[in-house]
């Protein structure tokens, strides 16, 4: 009798071994797939003009307008917002100790080091990396991708090496319009509640702020950059099944590309802090 | 249709040739050494029901698979062998029109079929504008470049795809399924048009079709395949008289015989041994 359920347990475990096996393989297969994708992206960038098939400039501008420029007013505001509640988490923090006007230091700091490549990255992943998911794998199904293969347009120099480049440049520019909203809004809020004057409150930032606080950021927004296009692209690649395997593909990169910018951000926080 | 002469045909070299062609999915086996020859300015249509293999010869043929086995020579070249740089050369003297037109859906008509010269030739905007209009007239599209694909019917996505397809002049066409998801009268419209670009353009087409009424329209020769085997490959005539079972069966459009075996069948839907 007791026989039943010990083979009932024994076959539930070599199931989740097998499905940890089977995901375990799919997670290397598609990590390679993505370092792939930005080695011949690299390799198109530089050697695109000697095969004489150019990354085309127009296509990096068009991939920064949707990537960048059409996201510069959203970030602006969520970013001033969380200017202006670290002003006022921070004000608050500081009152029992008499040192509210400290909190110019913490903005600061917390600012272009942490909340603002993070924001920008969240933001982007969830604007752009499941637009970019999305449009590569309506593409796949509607063999637009074997289109332009058959037409000889490779599909990374066409596709993929513009949107990793545009990411790429967009990301840290956005970081530094992050930068200066967050800042601002923590100068206004403190300019409110503490009467500090605003040019007295940027005086104090940049005399607190030093080149590696900034550089942090901005290095951890190439990689964020890289991370959403990379997981957007490697996702609709893989689309299979219609619209239902599109619509799948948005939700996991989303999901994907903001686990791994949390995850990265704080590896990258511990290392660039020790 | 078989306007082609097709005799001799050893004697000449083939724009396609086919050798001993194997391929699995998995561990299925999709085509079983198929073999076929295909000559200059012939319209070879590739013919069969689903699930015969058919649209993953297309896919070999155009570069897009790996078979496991056999050779596959396209214009003299044997793409098995060849690199990704060298099978890019060769693309340009292929055209391709996909079954659902496959334009890019971000760019008007007129940018989808000049795509190819703008990436592959050093032509000036005006020229490559007017090689555009001259092709789109060749499919009854003259003045419909402005639009986009979302803004045309079925059959005219079909005839701008074949326009893209043609608009490097290359010296071999393939055809997915021009007549699918078509209205009759478009469907013919389209065999015309497929005849037509043959006579001007003097290429030669490589159709894939399960629609018979099209296939004998246009074919200078049929090939038929059924479960990854080639059953036939020769003129319309002879594959119509052929007394092959499986051919008949499916010219005449009769459903396959499945034998049943009813201990098989249980054993199937309950899951028992």
């Amino acid at each position: 009798m007791d026989k039943t359920p010990a083979s009932s347990f024994s076959t539930i475990i070599r199931q989740r071994v097998e499905r940890f096996g089977k995901l375990s393989v799919r997670a290397i297969e598609e990590t390679g797939y993505m370092f792939r994708l930005l080695y011949e992206t690299f390799e198109w960038l530089i050697l695109g003009s000697k095969r004489k098939q150019p990354v085309r400039f127009k296509s990096i501008f068009q991939e920064s307008m949707y990537i960048g420029i059409q996201a510069i007013p959203i970030i602006s505001i969520l970013v001033f917002s969380i200017g202006v509640m670290l002003a006022i988490q921070g004000i608050e923090t500081l009152k029992p100790f008499g040192a509210e006007s400290q909190v110019v230091l913490g903005i600061a700091i917390s600012v272009t080091r942490e909340f603002s490549p993070l924001i920008v990255g969240i933001l982007v992943a969830g604007r752009s990396g499941s637009a970019i998911a999305a449009r590569i794998g309506t593409m796949l199904e509607a063999q637009e991708i074997d289109a332009l293969r058959v037409i000889g347009i490779h599909p990374v120099r066409y596709l993929v090496a513009p949107i990793i480049i545009a990411m790429m440049i967009c990301l840290p520019s956005l970081v530094i319009l992050g930068d200066i909203m967050g800042l601002l809004g923590g100068a206004i809020f403190t300019n409110i509640q503490l009467s500090l004057p605003i040019s007295v409150y940027f005086d104090r930032t940049f005399e607190i702020l030093t080149i590696n606080d900034v550089m942090q950021g901005l290095i951890k927004s190439l990689f964020f950059g890289m991370i959403i296009s990379l997981v957007g692209l490697a996702n609709g690649f893989q689309v299979e099944g219609g619209a239902e395997g599109v619509g799948k593909a948005t939700t996991r990169s989303v999901v994907m590309a903001i686990s791994l910018i949390v995850i990265a951000d704080m590896i990258f926080t511990y290392f660039m802090n020790r | 249709m078989n306007q082609q002469p097709t005799t001799n045909q050893e004697n000449k070299t083939p724009i396609v040739e086919v050798k001993d062609l194997v391929t699995h999915y998995g561990t299925r086996k999709i085509l079983n050494n198929v073999s076929l020859k295909i000559q200059q300015g012939e319209i070879m249509v590739i013919m069969g029901g689903s699930g015969s293999g058919k649209s993953t010869l297309l896919r070999h043929l155009l570069g897009l698979h790996k078979p496991t086995s056999g050779m596959i020579r396209l214009l003299g070249n044997d793409i098995t062998q060849l690199n990704s740089k060298q099978m890019h050369e060769l693309r340009q003297h292929m055209g391709v029109a996909f079954q659902g037109g496959a334009l890019f859906g971000s760019m008007t008509v007129g940018e989808n079929v000049m795509l190819p010269l703008r990436e592959h030739t050093k032509l000036d905007e005006q020229t490559m504008q007017i090689m555009t209009r001259l092709k789109l007239e060749l499919v009854n599209l003259a003045g419909f470049e402005d639009l986009m694909p979302s803004e045309l019917s079925g059959g005219m996505i079909k005839r701008a795809a074949l326009a893209r397809a043609v608009v490097m002049d290359p010296k071999l066409l393939f055809f997915d399924e021009p007549s699918a998801g078509l209205d009759p009268v478009a469907a013919v419209e389209l065999d015309e048009l497929i005849l037509q670009l043959r006579s001007a353009l003097n290429m030669s087409i490589v159709v894939v079709t399960h629609e018979l009424d099209s296939a004998f329209k246009i074919a200078d020769r049929i090939t038929v395949l059924d479960q990854g085997e080639i059953l036939m490959s020769d003129t319309v005539e002879a594959v119509r008289s052929s007394d092959n079972q499986r051919i008949q069966s499916l010219l005449n459009r009769m459903p396959r015989d499945h034998a049943v075996d009813t201990d098989e069948y249980m054993r199937r839907l309950t899951g028992y041994n």
